[in-house]
């Protein structure tokens, strides 16, 4: 009796695996023959990238197919025309020209292909502008009152930045630099709020924040280009001799074919363009997989509205997860790139132990 | 039928895009892993040295997830230019 019922057990799995591996054959052919299946132009891949690319507007949210943005100025510098300065409205979402300019794909492109200099504010600019703001404000109060406040125990927002500084310090700044750490202090005290304040910023959906600043590579990209230059400017000549003609390492590595100072020369041009693709990728990969959770809702949606709700209920769920574990990455990253710069800074400097 | 289309996916690069995003996952998995086991192991040992071995730990997974990224993101440009 009990053999028959595990053959039963076993052969409704199987009709089960069979029915499931061919129904959901339906998916690629569908997914393979474009969006003419779904109605109301649904384009996930269009939708993500929006949120995650500039723009020359800010747009806030869409009203019954009305788009409700925030223009932001274009600045155009060309050596023929000149300078050119107007409001991005006058684009039009990319339906006309303006002054010999078009809005094609979010990139501007001149009517007559001449070269020009795009220096416009664009969204990463303007969130760039506010969180700078922000930041100016929060730290200029506190330093404030500490000539208000002299001698007398820390109140107000002094007794949220002060732990924070002392963090930096004591943690990153000390243990990796040594002696002479106050030197950096203020770019790695910078670079840390800089980085925190943007990645937490990029995380509300609506106006001041929801710009995705440091999810820009270029912006990574500046980031790392300061510490390497700092890097570089603060070496001494045990460095330098370091990288080519490394201590400890076999000589047949160095000459006649150099490989160590190959080995080493990469190194000092990959540590700066990994601190760039590490902060790059965790934020970016975070907002998208965001966008993905609440896409899905519309795709299921598409297909039948009671998938669609309670999808919703899924996929919001694991979005507020998500969002939580991104506040934690944004701090985790920003002391991450703080603490490598700081150990480069402190590596700059070598001791020749001959 | 749907063999066609996989094998659409894997001349579109598609397919090996995907499959090197997940391999790349499995790599951040094992690494991070073990990073954490070992520090986990360390800290049952040692209880009073849990902050540095904490710092530590966050470094070299920060480390780990940077070479873990660079793959993620050769994955994405495969898959969205052309």
């Amino acid at each position: 009796m009990q053999k028959l019922q595990r053959v039963q057990h076993h052969l409704i799995q199987c009709i089960l695996l069979i029915i499931f591996t061919f129904g959901l054959s339906v998916y690629p052919l569908s997914a393979a023959s474009d969006s003419e299946q779904e109605p109301a132009e649904l384009n996930v891949g269009e939708l993500i990238f929006e949120h995650v690319l500039d723009a020359h507007d800010w747009h806030i949210l869409t009203w019954k197919g009305h788009h409700i943005s925030i223009p932001l100025p274009v600045i155009l510098y060309s050596p023929e025309k000149g300078l050119d300065v107007f409001i991005s409205s006058k684009f039009h979402h990319g339906h006309s020209s303006y002054q010999g300019y078009k809005l094609e794909h979010g990139h501007i492109l001149s009517e007559d292909g001449s070269k020009f200099y795009d220096f416009s504010i664009t969204k990463t600019v303007a969130a760039i502008i506010i969180s700078i703001i922000l930041l100016c404000w929060i730290f200029i109060t506190a330093a404030k009152s500490y000539t208000t406040n002299k001698g007398k125990a820390p109140k107000g927002i002094q007794s949220v930045i002060e732990p924070l500084v002392i963090f930096v310090r004591d943690d990153i700044a000390k243990p990796s630099i040594g002696d002479g750490y106050i030197k950096y202090m203020p770019f790695l005290l910078t670079v840390f709020f800089f980085i925190w304040i943007n990645n937490t910023l990029g995380l509300v959906p609506i106006f001041p924040g929801g710009a995705n600043v440091t999810g820009n590579i270029a912006i990574t990209m500046v980031l790392a280009i300061f510490t390497f230059v700092i890097t570089t400017i603060n070496t001494n000549k045990g460095y330098w001799v370091h990288i080519v003609n490394t201590p400890g390492v076999p000589w047949w590595l160095k000459f006649p074919v150099p490989l160590m100072p190959i080995i080493e020369i990469f190194g000092v041009f990959s540590k700066p363009f990994v601190l760039m693709l590490r902060l790059f990728a965790n934020i970016s990969a975070g907002h998208m997989i965001i966008l993905v959770f609440i896409s899905m809702i519309f795709i299921f949606g598409n297909i039948n509205i009671w998938a669609g709700y309670g999808t919703s209920v899924v996929s919001i769920l694991f979005s507020a997860a998500l969002s939580l574990l991104e506040i934690l990455v944004a701090f985790l990253q920003a002391y991450v790139f703080t603490l490598l710069s700081a150990l480069y800074f402190g590596m700059a400097k070598v001791e020749d132990h001959h | 039928m749907y063999l066609l289309s996989i094998l659409l996916d894997a001349a579109t690069g598609y397919l090996g895009a995907g499959v090197g995003a997940g391999l790349a996952a499995i790599g951040a998995g094992i690494g991070i892993g073990r990073i954490g086991g070992s520090a986990l192991e360390a800290m049952a040992r040692q209880p009073e040295i849990s902050n540095d071995l904490r710092g530590n730990m966050i470094v070299a997974a920060a480390l780990v997830e940077g070479a873990v990224f660079f793959a993620i993101i050769i994955c994405a440009l495969v898959i969205f230019t052309t």
